[in-house]
């Protein structure tokens, strides 16, 4: 077995994680200060599609728009950044996957942040800013954590856009589920069996952290009879 | 100034406009002269720049703060001077044990503290207190409204509570506006409203139990017709006025008047007013239910009737107003059943009739003064 897919696994999904993050909680914010509920269905539809349809239309669209030949994509290129065929490209793989998880999941957690903190806020002279910061995002904390371990998982386990826009090249963009396909179509199913056990493991870890974390945030402020 | 209103009578989104939590349609808002919000002038101020502290129903409090950073976080003075401000914000609403405390941990006073402790660090210009008492229980509620009354006199600007109790309304405000389906049905200062709520709406809300329609019978005499009686309203009956009411409390026993004064025999002129001294507001009653609370009694009566019978002034037959008299509610003390009258249980008990030994109340007196006559 070779350790390098596990690198850039974990590479690629820690970098991931980081866009994914920031981006979903943004849209998200954005979308739930829309006032017009039109706007938020039809933002919620599209954000969602990702998660919906089959990676390879991800991918798809994501060669379509960074393809050397491509408008976007030869600019790139001029600029001396290649994307297709890259590391970088498995960390826009895995962003683009992994977004409508982390959406969702802070669109959720803002959603149940009680609206009158934020007009308690208000009535107190505090901007928008700080009750961003200072209360909706802590209060939407649980939320926002665990739709970032999901996130996480997700991109770990991404393969289908990253095939098709990154490539399967050893050393640079084969990830571990990359690794597996290769191993499992090159015969090597004992290397594939490896590769299975760390991703099972490492998924399992993450997503029981999940529920591990958020019983622990739900009885932070509040009353908790087992205290 | 009190806003008294039934829910859903627009009390709550009044003090949300106010506040710049939600935009009018049309109309104009001022505090202060201050013009906060005006719809033809395409004036809306942001809810951050209005100066006002808003009071919630359940303080809203930040769960994620501690009582000290919730207080901190709305103040607007010399940074400087933050923390020794706090202190005695705390100190001053008792809550410098509980400054390191999360709002989960505070019990319903300690918070409606902590949250009048954070809207006085903001300093706003107008108060606006939602239902304060209504995530209280009774034993705190109490000692709650002794306190509010007093921060409230010692505040200088504005306040506006908002609240469905009119005995809090009535406690605490010295203005009031009866809200009714988001219309103000009554204004005034609080004691003329209750003494003259003008409205059938104002009246209900003030607490009047007994309400009925009206027919007059002469200048300051109507028949009401919901009760089967002809009562003396002691002032000018104006066409405007359709209906007229009659507070449970306001009932006098006529048994314990003295006898020179009482009009008539009781059981003889059953079926309308008893005429005399009293401008015939002395009629005979039929008990049909008593409900006991713990300080007052509820007496739920009729005014029977007989048809043909004349009643006291014009003469006319009872039987051309209800065709079945309207139940009435009269409160009175507990123990004595009466207006200052018995005192023992046994002589309450005789007052309803239930110890036949002793005479019971067949008649009530209402005094003209405190007949209300209504527009519809």
């Amino acid at each position: 077995m070779v350790i390098t897919p596990i690198l850039i696994s974990l590479k690629t999904a820690s970098a991931a994680i980081v866009f994914t993050f920031v981006i979903g909680t943004a849209l998200a914010y954005a979308v739930n200060r829309a006032g017009s509920g039109h706007v938020k269905s039809a933002a919620d539809a599209l954000l969602t599609l990702p998660l919906v349809l089959p990676p390879t239309v991800a991918g798809f669209f994501l060669l379509y728009i960074f393809g050397v030949n491509r408008p976007l994509g030869g600019l790139l290129a001029e600029l001396g950044m290649k994307l297709v065929f890259s590391w970088p490209a498995t960390v826009l793989a895995a962003v683009v996957i992994a977004l409508p998880l982390m959406y969702r999941s802070a669109r959720a957690a803002f959603e149940q942040v009680d609206p009158m903190y934020i007009r308690a806020a208000r009535t107190l002279g505090l901007s928008e800013t700080q009750i961003a910061f200072k209360i909706l995002f802590p209060l939407a904390a649980p939320g926002l954590t665990s739709g970032g371990i999901l996130s996480f998982s997700r991109g770990l386990g991404e393969f289908g856009a990253t095939a098709m826009i990154a490539g399967n090249i050893a050393g640079v963009s084969r990830t571990m589920p990359l690794a597996i396909y290769s191993a499992v179509s090159g015969g090597r199913m004992d290397d594939a069996y490896e590769y299975v056990l760390i991703l099972v493991a490492v998924s399992f870890l993450f997503v029981w952290g999940i529920s591990v974390f958020s019983q622990a945030q739900s009885g932070k402020y509040r009353l908790n009879a087992n205290r | 100034m009190g806003l008294l209103g039934a829910s859903g009578s627009g009390k709550s989104m009044t003090l949300q406009c106010i506040a710049g939590l939600i935009s009018p349609d049309e109309g104009v808002i001022c505090a202060n002269d201050r013009t906060l919000f005006d719809s033809a002038a395409g004036i809306n101020l942001k809810p951050q720049a209005r100066g006002v502290g808003y009071l919630f129903q359940n303080y809203a409090l930040f769960p994620n703060m501690t009582v000290r950073k919730n207080v901190e976080i709305a103040y607007r003075g010399e940074p400087r001077e933050r923390d020794a401000a706090v202190n005695a914000l705390l100190a001053r609403y008792e809550l410098t044990e509980q400054a390191g405390k999360y709002p989960v941990h505070l019990s319903g006073g300690q918070q409606q503290r902590a949250a009048l402790a954070r809207i006085f660090a903001y300093e706003p210009a107008v108060l606006l207190l939602d239902e304060p008492f209504s995530a209280l229980d009774t034993f705190l509620r109490e000692n709650m409204q002794a306190e509010l009354k007093r921060i409230i006199r010692g505040y200088a600007g504005d306040v506006v509570l908002v609240t469905h109790s009119r005995d809090e309304a009535y406690k605490i405000a010295d203005r009031l506006v009866i809200l009714e389906a988001g219309r103000a049905v009554a204004e005034g200062k609080t004691q003329d409203v209750f003494a003259c709520p003008q409205t059938i709406q104002a009246a209900r809300i003030t607490g009047c139990k007994n309400i009925s329609r009206i027919r007059p019978t002469g200048r300051t005499t109507f028949f009401a017709l919901d009760w089967g009686v002809e009562l003396d309203a002691g002032a000018e009956i104006l066409p405007a006025y359709t209906h007229a009411g009659i507070r449970a409390h306001d009932f006098v026993p006529g048994d314990f008047m003295p006898r020179g004064e009482r009009g008539g025999g009781d059981g003889g002129e059953r079926g309308g007013a008893i005429g005399g001294e009293y401008g015939g507001n002395c009629f005979s009653i039929e008990i049909e239910d008593v409900i006991r609370g713990q300080f007052e009694k509820s007496v739920i009566f009729r005014v029977p009737r007989e048809a043909g019978q004349p009643s006291g002034h014009s003469g006319q037959p009872c039987a051309a107003g209800a065709e079945s008299p309207g139940r009435m509610w009269w409160i009175t003390d507990r123990r004595t059943g009466g207006a200052g009258g018995a005192g023992s249980e046994a002589e309450a008990e005789a007052v309803f009739g239930v110890n036949a030994d002793l005479d019971p109340i067949r008649s009530l007196y209402v005094a003209p003064g405190d007949i209300m006559l209504l527009r519809g």
